[in-house]
C-alpha cells in the first residue's frame, strides 16, 4: 500500500490542460496542409503524381484531406513550395466537401444544432466500430481516454452497446465483410443518433481506396455528422473535432 | 554448431534474410516430391515462414503454382522451393503431418483454387461470413456462446464462438476475415508510393515492421544497402514501436485484471514511446520514416541529447510501474495458470514472437535472421517457460528492458551520415525475401519480380497468421471468464491476419 502511495506521487498528474493553454507539437508533426496556388508553374503535376492516395487535383490545386495521409511526398516533390505541412493539429469539419483545401482556409466543424446539443451537448456516448481499421484510428481513439487526454472528462465515454450509445465512430475503409455489421450496429443506435469518420480509410478508403474487398469508407446512405482525416489523426484532433461538435470550445463560440 | 546434410541443402534453394535470388535457381518439384521436401525440411527443424501461390510464376503461363519458404533458425537462412500443379490444381496436402501449413493451405484453397487434398479442416478464412461451418459440441448441458464481431471496446473485428459447459470452455473456434481489404491484390496494381503506405496499413501499429520488411525486399531486388546510420535509424524506430506496444499491452493486462494504476500508468508511458516516434518521424505511428533506400529522417543532435534523459526518466517510471503490479496479489494471482500455451502446442503451430517466446520456443528474427543494425548489434533474446498469462505479461517487460538498453546504447554519440541511397531498378525474374522481428513476431514478406524488373507477385505474412489458432488452443479446458484477459495477452492482429 504504502509503495502505491509512493508510487502515485511520483508518477503525479499527468492530464493535459487541453482545451486551455498551449498545444506544442513537434516541429516535424504534419498536421494542416497550406497550399498557395499562385506559386503553381504552369503545366506541373509533380505533386499529383506522386500522392499515393491521389488526393490531389489541379487546376486549380486542391487537396482532399479525406484522402490525405499527411505523408510529407507532395510537399518534397513541389519544386514551388505550394504545398506544405503545418503543424496545426485541428482538422475536424462537418461536411465532406469541407476536406477539399485550396488555400490556407479550413472550416472547421461547427457545432450542432440547438436541438441535437440539447440532448448530446453534456454527455456523449459512443459506440466504435472497426470495420476494416488498421489498429491505428482504434489506438488513438483509444489514447484519446487515457489520461492524458482524459475524453471522459468532457463527458463523452466509448460505450459496449450500441444500444447504450449516442453515435457511432466508424474507422476503416469498411470491408465488405464488416458491411452488414456496421449497418446492424448503426441501426442499433436509438435515435436521434451521430455518425463519425475518423482517419482517411473511413473518409475515403485511405490507402484501400480502390480496394476490390473493401467500399472506401462509410457508405453514402448512412449520414456523416463528423469527419476527422488523418492517418491516424492525433488524439488532439479526434478531441478537438468531437468538441467542436459539442460546441464546447469557447474560440468557436466567439466566431 | 549444426552441420546440415547435404540432402537438406539440396531440397531447397537457401539464402539470407534479406537476400533475392533469381527464380530459376529455386528447385521445382512434382506435387509428391514437394511435400516429401517440405516434411523433410520441416523435420530437420526448420520451420514453415510461407506456403504461397503466384499468378504468371511457374513457367508455363496455365498451371497454378505452390511455392513453400522454409526459415531454417539455427542456420539463419531461408529455403525457397516449388512446385507446378497438374490440370487439377491439387496436391497431397501439407497439414496433417505439418499442422503449421494448415492457414496457407486454407488460404489456397481460397484465394487461388488450389486443392490440398486430405487437409483436415479446409474452412473459409476470409469469405463466406455467413455460412461458415462452425464446429459444434452438442450434450446435454453444452451451450453456445458467440461474440463479435463488434467487440465491447475499441478493438478490431473477429468472431469468437465458445462450446461450453457451465464455465467451462470445451472448444473455442475463431472466425475471422471481417478486416480483408484485398491489401495483396491492391499491392500488385499499385504504385511505389501506394505500396509503401499500404504496408504501412497492414496493421497500423506495427507500421514501421512491415515497412522495414517491405524497403528490405525493394533493396534486396534492386541490390542496393542503405547506410549504416540509416540502419540504426530504423532500428531505432523499430524498437520504439516495440516498445510502445509492450508497455500498451502491460497497461491493458492490468486494464482486464482490474488495477488501475497499472492500467493508468503503463498506458500513459505508451504515449511517451508513441511522443518520440511523433518527433522523429512526424507521426505518432512512424508512419513515413521509412523508405526505400534508407530513411526520411534521423535523429537531430538535440534530439538524441533530449531522448537520452527522457529514456532515462521513461525506464525508472517503468520500473517502479513493473515492480508495484508485478507484485500486487490481485494481478499475480489472475496471471497465474491463466490461458497456457504448452511449449509443444506453440512449437506445433509455428507460432512466432513473444506468444512463442513466453512458451519457451527460442526464437527471435532479430537473432536468428539479423537483418539492418541488427547484424551489427545483438539485442538478447527473452524467453520464459511457463506459457501462461503471467509469461506472456513477463516477456514483455523483459523484452522492454532490453530494448531500452539497445536504445539508450545507440542513441549515444553516432554523428549522423547520409540518410539513404539511390534506389536502382529491380533485377527482372528474382525473388526476395525480407522478415523483421516486429513486436509481435516475425513479419515476412516475399516479392517477386517479373521479365520487366516489375513486380509480379506478392506475399505479406503478418506474426499473427501463425499465431491465432494459439488463442484457440490456449483456452480449452479454461474458464470463459478468463478470455478478456488472454485474448489480451496474445494481442494479435485482426488486420495483419486477414489483409
Amino acid at each position: 500500500m504504502f509503495d502505491l502511495l509512493k508510487t502515485r506521487l511520483h508518477q503525479g498528474y499527468r492530464t493535459s490542460d487541453f482545451p486551455k493553454g498551449e498545444v506544442h507539437l513537434p516541429e516535424r508533426f504534419r498536421g494542416k496542409p497550406v497550399l498557395d496556388p499562385s506559386r503553381c508553374q504552369e503545366g506541373c503535376s509533380s505533386c499529383r503524381d506522386i500522392c499515393p492516395t491521389q488526393a490531389i487535383t489541379l487546376n486549380p490545386l486542391k487537396l482532399d484531406l479525406g484522402a490525405c495521409l499527411f505523408c510529407p511526398l507532395c510537399q518534397e516533390k513541389c519544386p514551388d513550395k505550394a504545398i506544405a505541412f503545418t503543424s496545426d493539429y485541428r482538422l475536424a469539419v462537418r461536411s465532406r466537401n469541407d476536406l477539399m483545401v485550396s488555400g490556407e482556409e479550413l472550416r472547421l466543424a461547427s457545432e450542432m444544432d440547438d436541438k441535437m446539443l440539447r440532448v448530446f451537448g453534456r454527455s456523449l456516448k459512443l459506440r466504435q466500430v472497426c470495420a476494416g481499421g488498421c489498429s491505428g484510428c482504434e489506438a488513438e481513439l483509444a489514447a484519446a481516454g487515457n489520461v492524458i487526454f482524459d475524453l471522459s472528462r468532457f463527458g463523452i465515454q466509448f460505450v459496449a452497446s450500441p444500444r447504450h450509445a449516442d453515435g457511432i465512430v466508424v474507422t476503416g475503409p469498411v470491408t465488405n465483410n464488416m458491411e452488414t455489421a456496421l449497418r446492424k450496429t448503426y441501426e442499433a443506435v436509438p435515435s436521434p443518433k451521430i455518425v463519425i469518420a475518423v482517419g482517411a480509410c473511413a473518409v475515403s478508403g485511405g490507402p484501400f481506396a480502390g480496394a476490390e474487398d473493401s467500399q472506401d469508407g462509410v457508405p453514402k446512405d448512412i449520414p456523416v455528422d463528423l469527419y476527422i482525416p488523418g492517418c491516424p489523426p492525433h488524439p488532439l484532433t479526434i478531441l478537438d473535432g468531437l468538441l467542436r461538435l459539442l460546441g464546447r470550445l469557447e474560440e468557436k463560440r466567439d466566431s | 554448431m549444426k552441420i546440415d546434410s547435404q540432402e537438406f541443402l539440396s531440397c531447397a534453394v537457401w539464402i539470407r534474410n534479406g537476400e533475392a535470388v533469381p527464380l530459376a535457381e529455386i528447385p521445382q518439384y512434382s506435387p509428391i516430391d514437394f511435400r516429401q521436401n517440405c516434411l523433410y525440411l520441416a523435420h530437420s527443424g526448420s520451420r514453415l515462414a510461407a506456403l504461397c501461390s503466384f499468378p504468371g510464376f511457374s513457367r508455363t503461363k496455365e498451371a497454378k503454382t505452390i511455392l513453400a519458404v522454409f526459415a531454417d533458425d539455427a542456420g539463419s537462412k531461408v529455403g525457397l522451393l516449388f512446385s507446378v500443379l497438374g490440370g487439377n490444381n491439387s496436391y497431397p496436402s501439407l497439414s496433417l503431418d505439418l499442422p503449421q501449413a494448415q492457414n496457407f493451405e486454407r488460404e489456397l484453397f481460397e484465394e487461388h483454387g488450389i486443392i490440398p487434398e486430405g487437409h483436415p479442416w479446409l474452412k473459409p478464412l476470409r469469405r463466406k461470413m455467413d455460412s461458415y461451418p462452425f464446429f459444434r459440441v452438442e450434450g446435454e448441458g453444452i451451450h453456445e456462446v458467440a461474440v463479435g464481431p463488434v467487440h465491447a471496446g475499441i478493438i478490431e473485428p473477429g468472431h469468437f464462438r465458445f462450446q461450453c459447459y457451465g464455465e467451462m470452455i470445451h472448444y473455442l473456434e475463431i472466425q475471422l476475415g471481417y478486416q480483408h481489404r484485398g491489401a495483396e491484390s491492391l499491392f500488385l496494381r499499385s504504385s511505389p508510393e501506394r505500396r509503401l503506405v499500404i504496408a504501412e496499413s497492414i496493421a497500423g501499429d506495427t507500421a514501421v515492421g512491415h515497412a522495414l520488411a517491405y524497403c528490405m525486399g525493394i533493396e534486396a531486388l534492386s541490390d542496393c544497402d542503405p547506410p549504416f546510420y540509416a540502419h540504426l535509424v530504423r532500428g531505432a524506430a523499430l524498437e520504439l514501436e516495440r516498445l510502445a506496444n509492450h508497455t500498451g499491452d502491460l497497461g491493458a493486462l492490468c486494464g482486464d485484471a482490474g488495477y488501475l494504476p497499472g492500467a493508468s500508468w503503463f498506458g500513459r508511458i505508451r504515449g511517451e514511446f508513441l511522443n518520440m516516434l511523433m518527433e522523429l518521424s512526424g507521426n505518432r505511428f512512424g508512419r513515413s520514416l521509412i523508405r526505400p533506400g534508407g530513411v526520411r529522417f534521423g535523429f537531430s543532435s538535440s534530439q538524441i541529447k533530449d531522448f537520452l534523459i527522457r529514456l532515462e526518466k521513461i525506464e525508472q517510471d517503468l520500473k517502479e510501474t513493473a515492480d508495484l503490479t508485478f507484485n500486487t496479489p490481485t494481478v499475480y494471482s489472475r496471471f497465474e495458470e491463466t490461458g497456457i500455451l504448452t511449449n509443444e502446442t506453440a512449437d506445433t503451430l509455428g507460432m512466432v514472437g513473444p506468444a512463442a517466446r513466453a512458451s519457451g520456443c527460442d526464437r527471435d528474427v532479430r537473432r536468428d535472421h539479423p537483418f539492418g543494425i541488427f547484424r551489427f548489434v545483438q539485442i538478447p533474446a527473452a524467453f520464459v517457460d511457463s506459457g501462461d498469462v503471467m509469461a506472456r505479461a513477463l516477456l514483455r517487460w523483459l523484452e522492454i528492458q532490453r530494448s531500452l538498453r539497445f536504445l539508450r546504447e545507440q542513441l549515444n554519440g553516432l554523428p549522423e551520415t547520409a540518410l539513404q541511397v539511390e534506389i536502382r531498378s529491380s533485377r527482372s525474374d528474382y525473388a526476395a525475401v525480407s522478415m523483421v522481428e516486429g513486436w509481435r513476431g516475425e513479419i515476412f514478406h516475399l516479392a517477386v519480380t517479373s521479365s520487366k524488373g516489375e513486380i509480379a507477385g506478392y506475399k505479406i505474412v503478418d506474426p499473427s497468421f501463425h499465431n491465432w489458432f494459439g488463442l484457440a488452443a490456449a483456452l480449452r479446458g479454461s474458464q470463459i471468464s478468463d478470455f478478456p484477459l488472454c485474448n489480451k495477452s496474445f494481442n494479435f492482429s485482426y488486420a495483419g491476419h486477414d489483409l
